[in-house]
């Protein structure tokens, strides 16, 4: 497989929706997302159940806003941070589209476009719908402790983000997926659940390295290296990296974790994370600035961190990945 | 970069938690529970109990006022100030029973709060009376 795999028939990204929690809704982006609860339960009665009704009002928004009807799309391709992925299975569940489950950690929202656009690329489908989401609730248990465990968080830790995004890969829009790089498993023996930043940049560095070496586009050509999410430490880790092998990406570079909270204001330590993050910071304000001709063209590349509980207790350490998403028009 | 320069590296640059503050707030808050702790005991005394059952009460309190803090969701926000303040008094060991007891309703009361109430507490209690057990042996033989 080619490094980079440039897309003969790209997609438009022709509809997206953002759903959030009541913590990112007071965050600086705050006013971009479409919807939110300031329930974190949205109505529900478990936080998994919670994470499950964002993911449906977040495509049922997606499909509204763009004038598509349910039948117009074709496939489903969802994923979350929960065992099984259950947050995209049961949410998606009313929808009779057919549906692929999908895991990346918070590179999902990234893997789930660049699978949709090689689907559409390919003519296997006219219209696909991309869905992610976190719930900082329901993940906090999965992962670390119970919610109101009394404990103390290190400076370089990152919050989950509870919100979901949804796009809708079809035919016309201001934004399309030109170009992909899947991200290769990269595990650099960072095994600190508290500094995830550290463990993803690796994996980034090394995306965003392939693209470059492989690509006559230069740093230059973008108008926002985005990635989702390195948080603070993770994002200093990458910029300092690259610029030792020579790629100066300071410029251009945000990181979706750290445009979502106000970190000091919020006690949000080193940023956001899981894969609501990304998909709500680009279905809440990056495509919104492609409607309003802010933003042209753009790399977006998802990090996660593919442990789990289980695996590091048996001393095990993070592998992480970051797929590219060349965005332009 | 191989993976010992690169843990080095990360190492290296991590924001590290002020200690100065963290000992701070842990020896104030800290001190504060122990301080209550003590005030109760000398009401406990003043109201009549006997020494060894005003000790007792003392700890039934703190356990109580921890578990309600806990339930009403006060408890995490004192403790991400106060650390090892509230973590190392009685009260820490109340918290960590009542915040799995309270996240696991969802999954009932066999399969959730049943099976999950010790996650936390578990290693504690299986540890100390372990070497409880090792401990009164050892007394048993040699009054030490």
């Amino acid at each position: 497989m080619n490094d980079i795999i440039k897309l003969k028939n790209p997609p438009h990204i022709s509809s997206y929706y953002s759903v959030v929690g009541s913590h990112e809704r007071s965050g600086p982006l705050g006013a971009c997302f479409d919807e939110y609860s300031s329930d974190d339960r949205f109505g529900k009665d478990s936080w998994e159940k919670a994470e499950s009704e964002m993911q449906r009002l977040a495509l049922s928004g997606a499909i509204k806003r763009g004038d598509f009807k349910e039948s117009d799309i074709d496939a489903l391709l969802a994923g979350d941070l929960l065992n099984q992925c259950v947050g995209s299975s049961y949410g998606l569940i009313d929808f009779d589209i057919p549906y692929i489950g999908l895991y990346g950690a918070c590179s999902t929202c990234a893997l789930s476009l660049a699978l949709g656009a090689i689907l559409y690329d390919s003519g296997a489908s006219s219209a696909c719908a991309c869905v992610t989401s976190s719930h900082y609730c329901a993940s906090e248990r999965q992962f670390r402790f119970p919610l109101e465990y009394g404990g103390q968080r290190t400076p370089t830790s990152q919050w989950t983000v509870t919100g979901a995004g949804a796009f809708i890969l079809s035919d016309t829009g201001h934004a399309k997926i030109k170009e992909i790089v899947f991200g290769k498993s990269v595990d650099m023996g960072i095994n600190d659940i508290n500094n995830m930043g550290a463990a993803m940049a690796p994996a980034c560095i090394d995306t965003i390295k392939r693209y470059f070496k492989n690509s006559n586009h230069t740093i230059e050509d973008f108008d926002l290296i985005l990635t989702g999410d390195l948080g603070f430490e993770g994002s200093e880790i990458l910029k300092d990296l690259l610029l030792r092998e020579g790629l100066d990406i300071r410029d251009k570079h945000a990181d979706c974790g750290l445009m979502i909270y106000d970190l000091d204001a919020q006690d949000k330590h080193a940023g956001g994370s899981g894969c609501g993050c990304s998909a709500s910071v680009l279905a809440g304000s990056v495509l919104r600035n492609f409607e309003a001709s802010t933003l042209n063209d753009i790399l977006f590349i998802g990090t996660g961190a593919l442990m789990s509980p289980m695996t590091l207790y048996q001393g095990g350490t993070i592998p992480s990945v970051a797929h590219l998403v060349h965005i332009g028009r | 970069m191989d993976k010992e320069d690169y843990k080095k590296y990360v190492e290296g640059r991590a924001k590290k938690s002020s200690y100065l503050k963290n000992c701070s707030f842990a020896f104030l808050i800290g001190g504060f529970i122990c301080a209550l702790g003590q005030g109760l005991r000398n009401l406990y005394l003043y109201l009549g109990a006997w020494e060894q059952d005003a000790s007792t009460l003392v700890s039934i309190s703190l356990i109580f006022i921890a578990s309600i803090l806990t339930g009403l969701g006060i408890f995490d926000n004192i403790a991400r100030i106060a650390g090892a303040g509230t973590l190392v008094p009685i009260t820490g060991f109340a918290n960590a029973v009542v915040s799995p007891a309270i996240d696991t309703k969802s999954e009932g009361y066999i399969f959730g709060v049943g099976a999950k109430i010790f996650t936390i507490a578990g290693p504690v209690i299986l540890y100390g009376s372990l070497s409880g057990v090792i401990y009164g042996i050892i007394y048993y033989f040699t009054g030490i």
